[in-house]
């Protein structure tokens, strides 16, 4: 059966992390919370229960990749042309450190950037049914999935916590 | 109904109304603006067409001065790239907030700068058509990079810079289009939606999202430092006298944040103005960065002086004679008007009154990029013009060919700026409603 999906719109901060944390209190988990700018408090509460985000991750694997074809491309560049330029070893590592450090920031920014499209979801086609233009403006929305026996519950739940407007 | 957020700062949605109402159509005067700057960026797209048909000598460059101006102008553009990344990057990891009023305009900037002077190697270079075997490609002929030359690294540095740059420009971006979207109808709704990655700020989201930003900044902050140090690579490996110093890296990083934040002044100062943005520009913006103009200031003469004495001490009479030929010779003007432009005008900031006077910073300000590329050419031009043998020894005159083309790199630049504070919001939405107070029922609870 499919999950009723409740809205509350919240003007301030604090009634929302109250609803947060109430909703949390009866057990019901599937959230999703949207904020016009990042709150720190909102953030806190929600990674209380979810994981570390993962970006960090691909950034350092991309920035990894890119020390090692940085240092990769130099050398085998190298020993495939053993040129000697300036007086130099055909290998010499110091002048091509410069060119893995160039790569590990560019391999790590945009593995950074695909780890913020890949896990946030992102393009996202279809807005979600839960989505309000005031969003991006001066309101908090928290919506909850929830089985339909229960969306009342929510609803109450909701507009105690200091919902301005709840609605399925 | 608006939430009022603290008496006498703006509300959340007088930040997105204020922010929003500057992109549209603009007036008349903007339009004005907008010719002046394209007949003169036509005018220099006209001299290197003129220069690529006549060939390299159009430009006033020759022996000994093959880099000349547009060596000059390219590091010159460079630099004014960098004080983007210092307040998106640097300043955000040392939590400066007053950095949020200025650093979508500051980014902008960065991006259109190096987007300038990514354009002189290829005019400098004569046949533009070739830039592409600095990549390293498969390719059949044997082409391959010298990857202990400085010129390559630069090719490296600069093309990594202005990527990461425009990265981070965009994800800085994506939520303030979002609010574009919010507030727009029919197809600019569309548009702005694709544009915004139908971006809705929700938990999912912004937690991977502020963790990429962080991470960014991270990388970004070497890199910042790491790009103006790369180019000063192109003089310091070299042997010519002046140039062949350790005192290059740090002295161009410096001197490059020293005439970023100027231009960031020259841009901002007048659209606070156009935009009526006093609210979010105040006086102790302002007086942030005339205080960092003046820091960079006093550093960038604290190098002035190394240089000449490391000439002094050295005993070495090519390094002694090229700094009495900077200063005596035909070139002395640029040389005494660089010490004027960059250590002794931007020493006026240690008063209060100018720190803040929108006059006052203006002048400065150019006079900083007056003086920032007259260094550039005290470096390059005397630099190569006074070498070891007094046979090789010359004088450059520029030409109108390659005068024209440095105008309208001007023009380039702000051709770019002008259309993008049209088009994208150059105040960042949710970064100035971050610093303001947040929204609370029970102010008790607050600690903003």
């Amino acid at each position: 059966m499919a999950n009723a999906n409740v809205l509350g719109v919240f003007a301030h901060v604090d009634t929302t992390l109250d609803a947060i944390r109430r909703l949390r209190a009866r057990g019901f988990s599937e959230l999703t919370v949207y904020t016009p700018v990042p709150v720190e408090e909102i953030e806190e509460e929600i990674e209380s229960t979810q994981p570390l985000s993962m970006v960090r991750l691909f950034t350092l694997v991309g920035a990894l990749t890119g020390t090692a074809t940085g240092f990769f491309i130099t050398i085998w560049s190298s020993l495939q042309w053993e040129l000697v330029t300036g007086g130099k070893d055909p290998v010499s590592i110091p002048p091509f450190i410069i060119i893995a450090f160039e790569l590990t920031i560019l391999f790590g920014g945009l593995a950074t950037l695909v780890a913020m499209l890949l896990l946030g979801k992102l393009p996202k086609r279809t807005p979600s049914v839960t989505y309000d233009p005031r969003f991006t403006l001066d309101r908090f929305g928290v919506a909850v999935a929830c089985p339909p026996e229960t969306a009342e519950q929510v609803r109450s739940l909701l507009t105690g916590a200091g919902a301005e407007e709840v609605r399925r | 109904m608006s939430v009022a957020t603290r008496p006498g700062q703006p509300s959340w949605a007088d930040v997105n109304r204020d922010v929003i109402r500057t992109v549209g159509m603009p007036g008349n005067t903007y339009f004005g603006w907008m010719c002046l700057v394209g007949l003169t960026l036509g005018a220099g797209i006209l001299a290197w067409a003129w220069q690529i048909w006549t060939g390299m000598g159009a430009a006033g460059k020759r022996i000994p001065q093959m880099w000349a101006m547009y060596i000059t102008t390219f590091v010159f553009w460079i630099g004014i790239g960098h004080a983007g990344t210092l307040i998106s990057a640097v300043l955000y990891l040392f939590r400066a907030k007053w950095r949020t009023s200025i650093y979508r305009s500051a980014e902008a900037m960065t991006v259109f700068a190096v987007m300038t002077a990514g354009l002189f190697p290829l005019i400098h270079a004569g046949r533009m058509w070739f830039a592409y075997w600095l990549m390293p490609y498969p390719n059949q002929r044997y082409l391959w990079p010298n990857f202990k030359s400085p010129l390559v690294w630069d090719v490296f540095a600069i093309s990594t810079y202005l990527t990461i740059s425009v990265v981070f420009f965009i994800v800085g971006l994506v939520p303030d289009i979002a609010a574009l979207r919010d507030n727009a109808t029919g197809f600019k709704k569309k548009l702005y939606n694709v544009m915004s990655l139908g971006w809705e700020g929700s938990d999912s989201q912004w937690r991977h999202y502020r963790r990429a930003y962080g991470l960014l900044a991270a990388l970004a902050t070497p890199l910042v430092l790491s790009v103006h140090s790369v180019v000063s690579f192109d003089f310091a490996m070299a042997l010519v006298p002046g140039w062949h110093s350790t005192l290059f890296p740090p002295f161009f990083v410096n001197g490059a944040i020293f005439s970023g934040f100027a231009m960031v002044l020259i841009l901002v100062l007048p659209m606070r103005w156009l935009f009526d943005w006093y609210a979010y520009i105040t006086d102790r913006h302002l007086d942030a960065m005339a205080k960092l103009v003046l820091v960079t200031s006093l550093v960038l003469t604290y190098f002035y002086v190394c240089e000449v004495f490391t000439a002094w001490y050295s005993a070495d009479h090519f390094e002694r004679a090229s700094v009495f030929a900077k200063a005596s010779k035909q070139y002395a003007w640029a040389y005494w008007g660089m010490y004027f432009c960059n250590s002794v005008a931007p020493l006026v900031l240690f008063w209060k009154k100018p720190r803040t006077n929108v006059v006052w910073l203006y002048i400065i300000s150019i006079l900083v990029l007056i003086g920032m590329w007259l260094e550039r050419f005290n470096i390059i031009v005397p630099g190569l013009g006074f070498d070891f043998y007094p046979y090789t020894w010359g004088t450059y005159y520029p030409t109108i060919t390659d005068s024209t083309i440095i105008v309208g790199s001007f023009a380039w630049f702000f051709l770019l700026f002008l259309g993008f504070i049209r088009v994208m919001p150059s105040l960042s939405i949710v970064e100035v409603k971050e610093t303001l107070a947040h929204p609370l029922r029970h102010a008790h609870g607050s600690h903003h």
